[in-house]
Parts: structure tokens; sequence; C-alpha cells
């Protein structure tokens, strides 16, 4: 049982799309339940994956028995189990979450919504623990297509959005595809070690060098690094709520992953980081991102789209990490994609809250709040603060690796251009604290809800509580995972 | 020597941490509420009393609460300036919180909870920067003093402290974000470490332009400390109800702020390495020009509290020139000067809010003839203001003394000229508050006979206060003491 | 120009994919951005199916299945002719989802034109 948890982590979910349909048949009420079942499951799945990595080192499980390059390979090394327990852990929370958003929102598609979410989090845990290049085309594939539907499930303005998004996706999944057709000319492999193993010998050929670049132009544009941005600010905002809390977190994350596994463990960081000017290039690139999405999050008066932008500023924190090719900022850039996604988490959540309570997720919708939903501002005070970086919340402490590895790199445009969007943020966030501290609720506003029920706001708040417990607990993820995971040479 | 380990330093922090529970669930029981409040604060103070015989005996008592990332714990050290600051803090705390009684029940104040939990907090931020054992624990508490001073700062909720509570965290948030932060990160990737040492941490193989452009990032970036032109947000901080103002904005926050100033000169860089580069100079001027232009115009401030706001700017200052100077006579007149300031501030702020609660009055102007009401308050004003311009009898005075001392022993002449001129400014913006309170034809005087002192819950701490005051001109002791020990 | 010839298959992978592309990005009615994302994806499934091929081999079924060994030479490569099986399922499906959006798009407004669309959404 316990030799099969790699194959578990995937089969579960996706076998429970499936299961899910009979459970929506007996009962709507019953698929909520399911679903949480299934994630409680899987979080328990990756748990128990935690320690045998932590115990035995890299796992190797071969599907179905078929030798490496020949069979798919599932690897769990500590880079990957780091994220099968974030990308179940964020599901879980999402899915106990949804409940009564889904109730609310989209009561008529309560199974599909169910199926598609469980689905999703396979594709996701799925793109993560593969060992194989063209099994993760397939993952990305299943992860990107359940999620153009489940942000088509919201209303209005959510069709186009999601039409953008298929457009967008389709053409960086193609790329991808694409540029691991050329590695499979040169090599004949589609096995990430055995590629890793055949590719040192190739680097000098152009078409490598033409694979790597189109692997990371499609890997870009699903983390909606700038300037391939353009899509997920719409498609993230009309979303349904319950939609957002799982989507927003998970899926750019989960793409830095995969621009990192590509980087490590397919090719070396020796040929990634080899031309300085390369380096230099992206670094740039993310500054940019960065300014952009955080100037563009400030001119936002949609709350949720406010958010949206901020994640393409951290996105861009991430890729700059990755890029300044040392040790410090890629733990920090490693660090900051589980942090970012309990940020976010946290974020959405509240504003699922807030939509669920005034029926908008426009900033003025928070007039008053900190009268009205004492603990849920309570829970937005600290996610905000941790957005901001300041400590001990998680915030904090992958911003400072990043900062470390951009000066110990010298770069300083990557420093400025942290420092420029935590102030940003400041100002973004506290000017919505006043707002919802000063002003009086806006007696016009149209209260849709009651209070929001236990099953939202136990884990707005056991999401806030963990950006601390997280941050508090920085070294042991720095300690016993990321460390682990920079090559030697860094 | 090794530092005795002890849990007693993170007790002193966390007690008002955990306050806030009890606070929050007592806020339908308004007296239990503040005597959890009190409670809080004695054993606070106990616990820092109990820590303050080793110190004097040179011991360091060290407590390790979590490494938080390798290289990076959240360290506490207590040694003498933290002990001496940690004094202050927690002494004034109860006696603030006797006057907020007072204060906030008098006026009816709305939201007294939710003000008793975050000064509560503020106390914690407080005694964890006095304790602090390296620079991301001091900045760790910084910021989280800053956020719990947010909502008492803006406390009535109006407009006006709407704009001043924007301000403050502007320039808080702002330099310390835009500037702490990056030098913190620089000094760690520099020196490898962030960890208070007596020589300081960085040494003379780093360029002169690289330390000084730290250093003063750090001197800016600790914007608590009020020096120009970071000091637009004291004043503006005086929206708060003024037992806020008095023990944060002169206390808490601002000597907070010359605090982590005094650490970084002390503890980051060292002494001698500042006078290796010659960088003590700069820094003085800064602190002379923000000593001279802020006493200049508090002489023009017809508000009392910002008068006083101001006055604490001017004061802030002397600090900094104390350490800026690089003798040790100067620094440890600065360093007293912390624990003086303080009980004289205080006193001040004291008897400007007790004569708000009695009269309603905030404006100096208006307040003619009031000595002759308020016979006990003005009294103490008067002890107040000696000890902030540095006359005896009153604590003031030393500090003030080892400062011109510490001018002559480093031969700044020019440093020497503007201490001087200041405490004739000093006494030039105090003195006549007093005089009219007191000296005036019965027809200029614009009190009834109905006015009367503001009841005992605030006349109690301020007159207490001012009597330490004095008491610290005849015993200056343990300050004195403990400053002695900390310049190295 | 030999080259260009040599490697005519990757020209035309190229080529389509341009076009793909192109309709994708500049096309204004959303069914036409349908059909180039359905190009650009069968441009790249031509382009794997041609790198299996190879001169005079035939369809990689074993003429002689007790032979000693495979010669593989004689066989094209199945490996990517299999991969674009289910990269052909992953396109069918994208393209259905994509349709079905676009349905529901033109329920919403009544139109499939981009910039009306746009327009209806600002006028709101």
């Amino acid at each position: 049982m316990n030799d099969q948890l790699p194959a578990l982590i995937i089969v579960l979910p996706l076998v429970s799309a499936l299961l899910v349909n009979i459970a929506g048949r007996v009962g709507r009420s019953y698929c909520w339940l399911f679903t949480v079942l299934v994630m409680t499951a899987v979080t328990g799945c990756a748990l128990g994956l935690v320690s045998r990595v932590m115990t035995q080192g890299i796992i190797h499980y071969r599907l179905g028995g078929w030798p490496a390059p020949v069979g798919i390979e599932y690897v769990v090394d500590h880079l990957n189990v780091l994220m099968l327990v974030l990308i179940s852990a964020v599901s879980l929370v999402a899915a106990i979450y949804s409940g009564p958003a889904v109730q609310r929102e989209i009561p008529e598609q309560t199974t599909s919504f169910y199926t598609l979410f469980i689905l999703l989090v396979a594709g996701l845990l799925g793109m993560t623990i593969t060992g194989d290049a063209f099994n993760l085309y397939v993952l990305v594939e299943i992860s990107a297509l359940t999620g153009y539907g489940l942000i088509a499930l919201g209303q209005g303005r959510a069709f186009l959005a999601s039409f953008n998004y298929i457009i967008m996706g389709t053409v960086g999944a193609c790329f991808y595809l694409l540029g691991v057709g050329h590695l499979y000319i040169k090599t004949g492999s589609l096995n990430m070690k055995d590629l890793y193993q055949l590719l040192p010998s190739l680097y000098s050929s152009e078409t490598i060098a033409v694979a790597f670049i189109l692997i990371l132009a499609g890997v870009w544009a699903k983390m909606a690094f700038f300037p391939l941005h353009t899509w997920l600010p719409n498609a993230y905002t009309y979303a349904p709520t319950a939609t957002s809390a799982l989507v927003a977190p998970l899926m750019t994350k989960v793409s830095v992953y995969v621009m990192i596994r590509i980087i490590f463990s397919v090719f070396s960081p020796e040929f990634a980081f080899h031309i300085s000017a390369v380096r230099h290039l992206v670094v740039w690139m993310a500054v940019v991102g960065i300014v952009t999405g955080s100037v563009m999050a400030l001119l936002q008066t949609d709350f949720k789209k406010m958010l949206t932008y901020l994640i393409i500023a951290e996105v861009g924190y991430m890729v700059g990490g990755v890029w300044l090719a040392n040790r410090a900022g890629i733990t920090g850039a490693v660090l900051h994609v589980i942090n970012d996604a309990l940020m976010t988490l946290s974020l959405f959540l509240v504003a699922g809250v807030v939509t669920y309570r005034t029926g908008g997720h426009q900033v003025r919708n928070l007039q008053g709040f900190y009268r009205i939903m004492p603990w849920t501002m309570a829970a937005f005070t600290l996610a905000a603060l941790s957005m901001i970086g300041v400590p001990p919340t998680v915030g904090f402490f992958s911003k400072w690796y990043l900062m470390l590895g951009a000066i110990h790199g010298a770069q300083w445009h990557f420093v400025a251009a942290l420092v420029f969007s935590s102030l940003m943020n400041a100002l973004l966030f506290f000017r919505i604290m006043e707002m919802a501290f000063f002003d009086a609720p806006d007696p016009a506003q149209a209260w849709v809800g009651p209070e929001a029920p236990v099953s939202m706001m136990a884990p707005v708040l056991g999401t806030a509580v963990g950006l601390l417990a997280v941050g508090l607990n920085s070294r042991v993820i720095v300690d016993r995972f990321i460390q682990f995971v920079i090559p030697a040479g860094l | 020597m090794e530092p005795l380990v002890s849990i007693k330093p993170f007790l002193a922090v966390m007690v008002s941490l955990l306050a806030v529970v009890p606070i929050l669930l007592l806020r339908s029981w308004p007296n239990l509420r503040e005597a959890v409040t009190f409670l809080a604060g004695f054993v606070k103070w106990g616990l820092v009393l109990s820590m303050l015989g080793p110190v004097l005996d040179g011991m360091q008592i060290e407590y390790t609460a979590a490494e938080v990332l390798p290289g990076l714990p959240i360290r506490l050290r207590v040694d003498a300036l933290g002990m001496l600051f940690a004094l202050v803090a927690s002494t004034l705390w109860i006696v603030t919180s006797a006057y907020s009684v007072g204060y906030m029940r008098s006026l009816k104040e709305h939201s007294q909870t939710r003000y008793f939990v975050f000064f509560s907090v503020a106390l914690s931020a407080t005694i964890g920067v006095a304790f602090a054992a390296n620079l991301f624990t001091l900045y760790l508490f910084y910021e989280l003093l800053s956020l719990a001073t947010y909502p008492l700062v803006t406390h009535h909720q109006n407009q006006e402290a709407k704009r001043s509570g924007r301000k403050y965290l502007t320039y808080i948030l702002g330099t310390s974000i835009g500037l702490v932060l990056p030098g913190m990160l620089m000094v760690f990737s520099l020196s490898g470490t962030l960890d208070f040492q007596p020589g300081g941490i960085l040494n003379e193989q780093f360029s002169k332009g690289l330390i000084g452009l730290l250093l003063f990032m750090f001197v800016f970036g600790f914007a608590k400390a009020g020096l120009m032109p970071f000091h637009a947000w004291l004043p503006a901080a005086m929206v708060a109800p003024t037992p806020v103002s008095a023990l944060l904005h002169a206390v808490a926050v601002v000597k907070v702020g010359v605090f982590s100033i005094l650490r970084i000169v002390t503890g980051v860089f060292g002494m001698d390495l500042l006078g290796t580069f010659n960088l003590g100079q700069g820094l003085a001027y800064i602190a002379a020009v923000t000593i001279v232009v802020a006493s200049l115009v508090a002489l023009t401030q017809d508000g009392l509290k910002r008068r006083l706001a101001f006055s604490t700017i001017g004061q802030l200052a002397y600090i900094i020139l104390g350490a800026a100077m690089l003798s040790p006579k100067a620094l440890t007149g600065g360093m007293v000067h912390i624990a003086m300031h303080a009980f004289g501030k205080i006193t001040l702020f004291f008897c400007a809010g007790a004569i708000f609660v009695a009269t309603g009055k905030k404006n100096v102007s208006e307040m003619v003839g009031i000595g002759r009401r308020m016979p006990i308050t003005m009294g103490a004003f008067l002890v107040g203001a000696l000890a902030v311009i540095g006359l005896p009898p009153t604590g003031g005075f030393i500090s003030k003394w080892y400062l011109v001392l510490g001018s002559m022993e480093a031969g700044q002449s020019l440093m020497l000229g503007v201490l001087l001129f200041s405490s004739l400014l000093n006494a030039g913006y105090f003195l006549p508050v007093f005089y009219r309170a007191f000296f005036c034809t019965p027809e200029e005087a614009l009190f009834e006979n109905q006015v009367k002192e503001a009841p005992a819950w605030c006349l109690v701490p301020l007159v207490g206060t001012a009597g330490v005051s004095i008491l610290l001109f005849f015993y200056p002791q343990p300050f004195f003491g403990l400053a002695q020990l900390a310049v190295p | 120009m030999e080259t260009l010839i040599a490697k005519y298959n990757y020209w035309i992978y190229t080529l389509l994919m341009m076009v793909g592309l192109y309709a994708m990005l500049a096309k204004n009615n959303l069914v036409k951005k349908v059909i180039g994302m359905s190009i650009f994806q069968t441009a790249i499934i031509i382009f794997y199916v041609s790198i299996g091929a190879k001169e005079g081999a035939t369809i990689p079924i074993l003429m002689h299945s007790h032979e000693e060994t495979v010669r593989t030479v004689e066989y094209v490569n199945p490996l990517p002719h299999v991969l674009m099986l289910t990269a052909i399922v992953v396109s069918v499906a994208t393209l259905g989802v994509a349709l079905s959006i676009a349905l529901r798009i033109h329920q919403e407004y009544g139109t499939l034109e981009e910039e009306e669309i746009l327009d209806q959404i600002q006028g709101l």
C-alpha cells in the first residue's frame, strides 16, 4: 500500500472524479462531502510521501512496472513532495470552503463543478509528480481543460475570459509540446532523468537551445509571466468564488514548479544560466512584470482583479528569483511558491467571503468591514501584512531570500523592484484597510447574505493562522527540503 | 562572559501580548478588563526588575525563541542598554495605564477595549525591541510596533485621524520597508550575521561609501526617531488620545527609533569604525539641524500637544547627537537622556491631557490663568519642563550635563553651542506656558471658579512622574549605572 | 536550397503554425480563432508524425514475428505516432471546450465578434 502511494495520489482523484457523479445523482449535497473526503485522503497520501522521502530519499515509481526510459516514471523528491503537500492541502481547504459558495452561486452545476474540481487537482498533482516530459504535457492539458471549464461556470464576462484563457493556454501547451519534440529528435527519449543524462553532450546543438526556449515560452504563458499575462486577470476575476479559491493559488505556482523542474532536472543550471545576457534579460523581464503588476493592481477598483494583478507581480518574484541563478535566489523562489500560494489562497478566500456577504467583489464592498466582519478582516490583515512582507508572516521570509539572492548577484534593479512592490502592496492594502476601518458601511449596500457559515470561516481563519505558523517554521522547509533541491555548484 | 540563559526576557515580552486574550474576553466588564492590564503591567515590570540585578553585575541574559531561518533566529538578549530602555518603558506603562483609565473614562471614549488591546501589543513590541539580540528580531518588533500603534493613533476614526494615520504609516512603514529592510539584507550579505556585537559586525574592509550609505539608510530608515526630514509623522500623530501621545509618542515609539539607531551605531557599525571613516560628523550635523529647527518650530506652535511633539523631535536628536559625537561621555549622556526625557516629557503630556479632561482646552493661548484652578497640574508641568530643558533639580540636568561634557571631550565646540542654544529655546517655549498660567490679572484669566483639577486617576500619575523626575536628579541610579555599563 | 527541400516537413509545420497563430491573435471572430487554434495544434501533430518517418521504412508492424532481431531501420518510429494519439485526443477536447464556450458567449451577447462583445461589456 505504502509503496503504491505515488500512483495512488493520482489514481484516487482520477477515479473519484467519476464517482462524484454518482454522489451527485444521489443528492447534490453529497458532492461536497465526497470531495472533502477525497481531498483529505489525497492530503494523507501526500503526507505519507513526505515521511517516505524524508526517511528513504528520492522515490522512483514505475507505472505498470515498465522500466524507466520506456515506461512512464513518477519521481518524488524533496522539491515535489513539498508541492504535493501544498497542492493537496490547498485543495482540501478550497474544497471545504467551496460548499456554501457553490450552493449560492452555481447550484445547478454542483456535480459538474466537483467533477472538474477533482480532475483539476489530479492534473496538478500529476504535473508535479511525473518524471516524464510528455506525460507532463498531458497532465498540463488535463488541469488546463478542467480549469477552463471551472472558470466558465461563472456568469457574464467569465465566458469570454475563459475563452481567451483557452487560446493562450493552448498556445503555451503547444509550445511546450513542440519543445519536447525537439528534445526527442535529438535524444530519442522523453524520460526526464534520461534526458538529463543524454543532453549534456548535445548542449552545443542549436536544436536543444530552440527546445529550451520553446519549453520556457510555453511554461511562461501558462504561469502568466509578463508579458504573457494578459489572459489571467479576467479569467480569475470573473470565475465563481469556489473556482478562484482553487485556481488562483495553485495554477501559476505549479507552472513555476514545472519551470524549475525543467531547468534543474531536464536541462541543468549550467546550461540554462550559462549566457549571462539571457539571465539578465529574464531578471529584467521579471522586474518589469513586478512593477507592472503592482501598478496595475493599484489602479483596480475591483478587489478580486486587484488580487489577480498581484499574482502577476508575484510570478515575477519567482521567475526572477530562479534566474538570479544563485543559492539564495532559488531558495527564495521555491519558498515563495509555497508562501505565495498560501497568501493568494488567504486573500481569495477573504474575497469570497466578501462576495458571499455583499454579492460583489468591488473594493468599496469592504466599507466598514472591520465592524461587520472582524474575523474576516483579521484574516485579511494578516494576509495583507504577509503580502507586504512583515515578519513573522510567510511573505517576509521568501522575500528575504529573494532580496539576498539579488544582492549576492548584484542585481540591484531586482532589489529595487522587490522594495517597490512591497511599498505598493503596503499602499494598496492600507488603502483598503483604511476604508474598512473608517468608512461606515454603505447604507445602499444590498446585503445578500448572512454571516458566512462556519465551513467558509474555518478555512479563512485557518489559512490566516497558517501564514504565521508556516512563516515561523520556514527553517524546517529550507533545511529539510529546499536545500536538497538546489543543484551543487550554485 | 557567557550569557545567562533564561526565559525571563521572553516572558517579559510575551506577557502583554498574552494579556490581549483576557482583555478581549472581559470586554463587557471594564473594571476587570483594566485589572488585567494592570496585572500584566506589574508582571512585566517585575520580570524586568528581576533581571536588573544581574545586568548591573555585568551579566547578559539570553533567550532564543526560535530559529526562523538558518542564521536568523528570534533571539532576545538583555544587556545594559536594553535594560535601561525596558525599565523606562515598563515602569511608565503602569503609570500610563492608570492615567488611561482616568482619561478614557472621563471623556467616555468609544472602543476602549480595542484601545487597551493595542496598547498591550505596543508594549510587547517595545520590550521586544529593547531586548532584541539581533537586527532581525529588532526589525520584527519594530514593525509590530508600527502596526499596533496605528489603531491607537487613529482612535477617533474621523477624517483628521484618517489623514494623520495615513501620514504616520507612510513615514514609518515606508522608511522601514524602503530603507531598513534592504539595509539589513546588505549587512547580512556583507557580514553573514545580524547579531549585535559590542564592537560592531562590520569592519574596515568595506569602503567608506558603502558604510556611509548603510549608516544613513538605517538612520533615516528608523523614522520613529524623528530625524529631519522624516519627522512630520510625529506632530500628525498627536490626534491620538493623550495617553497614547504620552507613552507612545514621547516614550515607547520614538525611543524605539533612537534606541534602534543607538543599537545600530554601537552594535552593527561600532564606534571605532565610524570614527575611522569619520562618519559620526555627518550624523552629528543632521542631529544638530534637527535640534535647532525643531526647537524653533516648537516656539511657534499654539497647540500644546503639537508644541510638545516638536520638542520631542528636538530632544530625540539630542540622544542621536550623543551617539554621533563618538565620545563615551556624550554617549552616556545620550543614553541617560532616554530615561530622563521620558519621565519629563510624559509628565508634560499627562498635564496636557489633564487640562483637556478638566477644561477641554488644547491651545496654549487658551490657558491663561489656568494655574490658579489647576495648581497641582501646572506645578508638575513646571517640573516636566525643567527636566526637558535640563535644569536642576531634575534628572534632565544630568543627561544634558554629560552631553555637554561629551561635546567638550570630543572637541565639538559647534555642537556645544547647539546644545546650549537649544536649551535656551526649550526654556523659551515652555516657561511662557507656565508663566501665563499663574501670572495674570484676574481680568485676563480665562477660567471660572468651577474648573477643578482632573480626576485622581489622571492627577496621581502625573504627580508621580514629576516626582520621579526630581528624584532622578538626586539619585540617577540605576539608569546612570546602566548607561555607563552600556558604553563600550 | 537543399536544406529547404531536405527539411520540407519543418517548413510545412512552421508555416501551418504561423497560420494558426495569426488566426488566433489577429482574427476578430471567435470561431475563426478556434479554427486557428486547431490548425496550430495540427501543425504540431504533423511535426511529430514526420519526425518518426524514415526513408524506405514501413509501418511498425513486425513482419516476421519470430525473427531473432528486429531491424529498426525497416520500420518508422512508432513512438511519436502513439504520442500523437494522445495529443489528438487533447486537441479534440480543447476544441470541444472552446466551441462550447463560444456557444455560451453567443447566447450571452448574441454575437461572436470580439469587438462587438467588448463594446457590449464597456456599455454595461
